[in-house]
């Protein structure tokens, strides 16, 4: 399941309603933890280099609110995710809420697993939707570019057939 | 936002490496049950089920010549979905490429000499594993 050869992240969907999320770090758990649980260090990387972060909070405990807010580089379109955190395992698991506010009747359950093996982080993070519909506009929210070779056999399937 | 079922059931198949396999045999044109046998080298029943998976989510058409069934790909249920994924993926690797960033930022200032505020963190992670492992459950 989990790609070793390369640190791209792979996505799959496990079932209709779900995206699986996995990647792997060179860096021990309790830091990758540390990078998804302050503020500061989130906003150094969330951004994917395609939006601006223009607020990040997060009340790290259950029951507690977090929302990141930005504006896509492409074209300034304001937009915000956010929920509240349903249990928090230090280092381990952390499980919260989603909603989108370009979609803000979907709610997601996100699951970030972090496993660690001889110093390296195993990262996991699974989006369960309540149905398909919702699980799909995630999965084509926001997405402007891309053109990398995963799936590299598909890719050429299709290719052949266009 | 309503989706064709057979495009996402069509990337949910193609999940499977095996059912790659296939799809990867079949791109380079039509194939009877038997050839993808051996091909593969798996055996039959294990090729049928996931032909019949790929055939529900019109992945695979099939075509029946005397005894022989043939099978052929179409990638067309795939398309968009696959475009949906690959950006999605693309979108995740390169905030992760940027959290590789970070990590090594992080390794170098904290090293093995935790900094206080994250010796701080660890103290309470290890109490707390500690309780984990004796069974207590999280709260939801």
């Amino acid at each position: 399941m989990m790609t070793t050869d390369d640190r791209r992240a792979t996505v799959t969907t496990p079932t209709d309603t779900r995206i699986l999320i996995t990647r792997e770090f060179d860096a021990p758990r309790h830091l990758v933890y540390l990078a998804f649980t302050t503020p500061e260090l989130l906003r150094r990387w969330w951004h994917a280099n395609r939006a601006e972060i223009t607020d990040v909070e997060m009340d790290v405990r259950v029951g507690g609110k977090w929302r990141w807010a930005a504006k896509a580089l492409s074209n300034g379109y304001a937009f915000d995710f956010h929920g509240e955190y349903r249990e928090i395992v230090p280092d381990e698991r952390l499980v919260t809420t989603e909603q989108y506010s370009g979609a803000p009747h979907a709610t997601a359950v996100q699951t970030a697993t972090f496993a660690e093996k001889d110093g390296r982080t195993y990262l996991e993070i699974l989006v369960e939707h309540q149905n398909r519909e919702d699980r799909d506009a995630h999965l084509n929210s926001g997405m402007e570019d891309g053109m990398q070779d995963a799936l590299r056999l598909l890719e050429e399937a299709v290719r052949e057939l266009r | 936002m309503a989706r064709a079922a057979t495009t996402t059931d069509a990337f949910n198949a193609v999940a499977e490496p095996r059912r790659r396999e296939i799809l990867d045999a079949l791109a380079g044109g039509e194939r009877s049950v038997g050839d993808l046998v051996t091909r593969l080298g798996v055996a039959q029943p294990v090729v049928s089920k996931h032909l019949r998976v790929l055939r529900e989510v019109g992945l695979v058409r099939v075509r029946d010549e005397g005894r022989q069934r043939y099978y052929r790909l179409d990638a067309a249920p795939l398309r968009e979905v696959y475009e949906w994924v690959k950006d999605y993926e693309q979108l995740w690797s390169e905030r992760f490429a940027l959290l590789d960033e970070v990590l090594e930022d992080l390794k170098t200032q904290h090293g093995l000499e935790d900094a206080p505020e994250l010796g701080h963190e660890r103290e309470y992670v290890y109490e707390h594993e500690h309780e984990y492992e004796h069974g207590s459950t999280e709260q939801e």
